[in-house]
């Protein structure tokens, strides 16, 4: 292989010859292609390594839209695999200088990716995010306006709302451990992530619960119907995927990484 | 407020493999291939897990940190998993530190003997990003 060209991987999944889906591009718009080894699969493409070597990624990485850009692709390949079979989806950018590296690694982490695989297969990650408007309960405030003086009336309002403020936390906080539990009931595994941005989410409200729930296939229906159920008193909740198993795909490696993705609190 | 069931991507349809899709917000995707999936160490070319990525996570989930902290939901501070990041985090910050000092130092001093400033380990509060 050219020195400066990377293998780019996206997923590996079991070799069940399941075939690759036509036209697929990846990253910088390169065809995927699919290596088969050792009984597994691994969906790679080619990198040009000005653009995805180490320093170049440096800059790049800082820029939003390129990561957007790259990060759709990424995820749109893991997507397209994971609609056809089990599928075990690999970070960002991770980029090995060529095949061989790629066949070394499926000799070497069979057993892992097996195991991963195995624990994934027949399940789908859905994820559930859940908003309370800090707005939407007003404090109850009936109109007593007569307060002795302007500023006294001030400081008794500014004191009701920030103990309202106080209470609708802890009132938040506690109607996001109550969803995720419910939730985690219907799930073979489950995973809370940290609360997203308003940024991130573009939503305003407060989040809640940012999780991550790994949803046996024939139980789908009945999780999102869970979810139904738990919508109202100003709280709105998101369902999204179903995802690739991108929250419990991780190897358990080493023992304090295993709360990493293998569904800690299950 | 958004109206429930218009966030849905896929509503009680039979679960057929991955079978929905208007396409994903962005953040959610970010989030995913980012900070989850399978990282292999060791062996790849490029290895921006340990530091950049990192970065640009904290960066996109910073600002939610204090009002999350203060509603009570602060489970990730127990978590193993994360707190094995932030060990990276600590170790470079502290690089940091420790190069910022010396530089202030050498501006201070031009010529002065280069005692270099050791952090030992400060058990918390090193990783300030997320103490605001």
């Amino acid at each position: 292989m050219m020195d400066n060209a990377g293998t780019y991987l996206y997923a590996v999944t079991r070799d069940e010859g399941s075939a690759l889906p036509e036209g697929l591009k990846g990253v910088a718009g390169e065809g995927v292609r699919a290596i088969t080894h050792a009984g597994l699969v691994a969906y790679v493409s080619t990198v040009p390594l000005d653009r995805f070597g180490e320093e170049p990624l440096r800059r790049s990485m800082e820029d939003l839209d390129w990561l957007g850009e790259t990060a759709r692709a990424h995820h749109r390949v893991v997507e397209a695999v994971a609609r056809t079979t089990p599928t075990a989806p690999v970070r960002l950018v991770t980029v090995y200088s060529g095949e061989d590296q790629i066949r070394e690694l499926l000799d070497r982490r069979h057993d892992d990716f097996a195991e991963t695989l195995g624990r994934i297969a027949d399940r789908q990650e859905w994820g559930v995010k859940a908003y309370v408007d800090p707005a939407a309960p007003p404090p109850a405030e009936t109109g007593e306006e007569s307060a002795s003086s302007p500023g006294l009336a001030y400081l008794k309002k500014r004191q009701a709302s920030l103990r309202s403020r106080e209470e609708s936390w802890r009132q938040a906080a506690a109607s996001g451990e109550h969803i995720h539990d419910v939730l985690k009931s219907v799930a073979v595994a489950s995973q809370r992530h940290r609360p997203q941005d308003p940024q991130l989410s573009g939503r305003a409200e407060w989040m809640i619960l940012n999780g991550a729930y790994l949803v046996d296939l024939d139980r789908g229906a009945e999780f999102a119907r869970v979810v139904d159920g738990l919508r109202g008193e100003g709280i709105d909740v998101e369902l999204t995927g179903p995802w690739a198993p991108y929250s419990f795909a991780a190897f358990a490696e080493t023992p304090e990484r295993q709360g990493g993705g293998t569904g800690d609190d299950t | 407020m958004t109206e429930p069931g218009s966030v849905m991507r896929q509503s009680n349809a039979p679960a057929g493999r991955l079978s929905s899709h208007e396409p994903a917000n962005l953040g959610d995707i970010l989030e995913r291939v980012l900070d989850r999936g399978i990282v292999i160490a060791g062996d790849i070319r490029v290895n921006l897990l340990d530091i950049e990525l990192l970065t640009i996570k904290l960066r996109l989930i910073i600002a939610s940190v204090d009002t999350a902290r203060e509603m009570g939901i602060d489970w990730w501070e127990h978590d193993p998993w994360l707190k094995g990041q932030d060990q990276e985090l600590r170790e470079e910050n502290r690089r940091l530190r420790r190069r910022l000092a010396a530089a202030e130092e050498g501006a201070a001093l031009p010529r002065g003997p280069t005692a270099e400033v050791e952090y030992v380990d400060e058990p918390t509060a090193e990783v300030d990003e997320h103490d605001g």
